[in-house]
């Protein structure tokens, strides 16, 4: 459980911190991020069926930013 | 006994509580961080494939995801598996065997300003297994829309038979709590911390699966008895990602997944990945993905003796190892300026696995108990696909 703690507490208190600064990338300054690629999950139901693999076989299990519907059985 | 899902339930069970994760973006549908949204109104025809370990499972995925009014995108998904398998575990004491299984999903996102609602329902159904999961989330853009956070949660039901004893019924369910944030840290830099806890509770082992244990009076050697999990699990996992983008119009992802539960499994998830485009109409994708864990308490490949304790289990995605893979991909666009969508795209994803066990021996070689070699198998996973914007 340490192991996880230890970085949900330091990354909380970094974004705690980040509640007291002004936006410092303004709306026109956004486009490289609004690229397409800059997606983290550009094709979502492909990428759903990709983590379902490695949830299939693999132990470990959540936190994947592109999971979702999809089989169990793979 | 006969033990035709020997490798697919235990798997079914984990990526349950994926699908139960799953609810974090806020939905299957859902793209990226940033403004508040929509999801994209798009159709996407899916062909899956996966060939490795004696196993090979395919189907479609079909996903249509439109709005109604402004404010509302409804997604429907139908998922197919079909499954045939020969895989180590079916080897050693089953015969190979076929099945097919269905799933089928709807999501509902609801957009309020900067806040966006999401509600999915999930059902999966099988010769042997049933599984209905419901999730519910939420996410709000802040501090000048840099920021944005998410909290889902979502309760899985599942029903376990098994094929061949009608009298066999046992029930489990998951809860999954899931809290995001995605943060636009410069131009070129976006990153996302993901943290979820899942738990379940119930029958979480494996009607056909067994362990086995060193048996003097067997000629082997050794001999099987049923595998007894816990009926309770909680796990733990957080995920840092980011996305760069580079001088030169291309990506860079990187990401790093730290895993721990309550059956004692440590893991340690690495991802990195460069996506191109190239001319006007081409992406190309390159990826690498590294993933280390340690074996749950109750593990072993070869116990001392039948009942050695109380908890048992000799399953192979519960033991030490380690899986290396690559991809490749590359995306085509065309459709712009059509009449029917604004544009749709062909795509092929390749990826190659490589699975390398620490203390899974392969049974189908002879040699001393205990002795055998240790297993490694590699399997390929194809993703072809066609998706059209409307």
């Amino acid at each position: 459980m340490n192991r996880i703690a230890g970085p949900v507490i330091a990354i909380a208190l970094l974004l705690l911190a980040g509640c007291a600064i002004e936006p410092w990338v303004k709306p026109y300054e956004r486009a490289n991020l609004a690229d397409p690629i800059m997606s983290f999950n550009r094709d979502p139901v492909s990428a759903s069926y990709l983590h379902h693999v490695y949830d299939s076989r693999e132990g470990a299990r959540g936190a994947d930013i592109a999971t979702g519907g999809g089989c169990g059985c793979n | 006994m006969r033990e035709p899902l020997l490798e697919i339930l235990p798997l079914r069970r984990l990526a349950l509580i994926a699908l139960l994760a799953g609810i974090g973006s806020p939905s299957l549908l859902s793209t990226n961080a940033g403004a508040a949204v929509l999801p994209e109104e798009r159709a996407d025809l899916l062909y899956h494939s996966y060939d490795g370990g004696g196993a090979k499972i395919n189907g479609p995925s079909v996903l249509v995801r439109k709005n109604v009014g402004d404010a509302v995108s409804v997604g429907l998904n139908h998922y197919v598996d079909n499954v045939t398998s020969a895989s180590i575990d079916v080897l050693v004491s089953a015969s190979k065997y076929t099945e097919r299984r269905e799933e089928n999903s709807l999501n509902l996102d609801y957009l309020r300003q900067k806040t966006t609602m999401s509600l999915g329902y999930t059902r999966s159904l099988e010769s042997d297994y049933d599984a209905t999961t419901l999730n519910l989330g939420i996410a709000q853009d802040m501090f000048g829309d840099l920021t944005t956070v998410s909290m889902s949660f979502a309760l899985g039901d599942n029903t376990v038979r098994q094929n061949g004893n009608d009298t066999f019924r046992e029930d489990s369910q998951a809860r999954s709590y899931r809290v995001g944030v995605t943060q636009i840290l410069t131009t070129k830099l976006i990153m996302a911390l993901t943290f979820e806890t899942i738990s379940d509770q119930g029958y979480l082992n494996n009607p056909y699966r067994s362990v086995r244990y060193v048996d003097p009076s067997s000629p082997a050697g050794y001999s099987f008895q049923q595998e007894v999990y816990p009926r309770t699990r909680t796990s733990n996992a957080i995920a840092l990602r980011g996305n760069y983008y580079l001088e030169q119009h291309a990506a860079l992802h990187a990401g790093v997944r730290l895993f721990q539960d309550t059956w004692n499994i440590d893991a340690t998830t690495y991802e990195l990945g460069y996506t191109l485009p190239y001319g006007e109409d081409w992406t190309l994708e390159a990826r690498f993905r590294l993933h280390d864990q340690g074996n749950a308490e109750f593990y072993s490949d070869l116990f001392p003796y039948q009942d050695a304790q109380n908890y048992l289990a000799r399953d192979k995605e519960l033991s030490s190892f380690t899986s290396t893979s690559f991809g490749i991909g590359a995306s085509y666009d065309f459709g712009r300026g059509w009449s029917m969508i604004d544009r749709g795209s062909l795509n092929l994803q390749l990826d190659y696995i490589q699975f390398d066990y620490d203390n899974f021996r392969d049974l189908t070689v002879s040699a001393p108990v205990g002795e055998e070699p240790l297993y490694s198998f590699d399997a390929t996973v194809t993703r072809i696909f066609a998706s059209f914007w409307f």
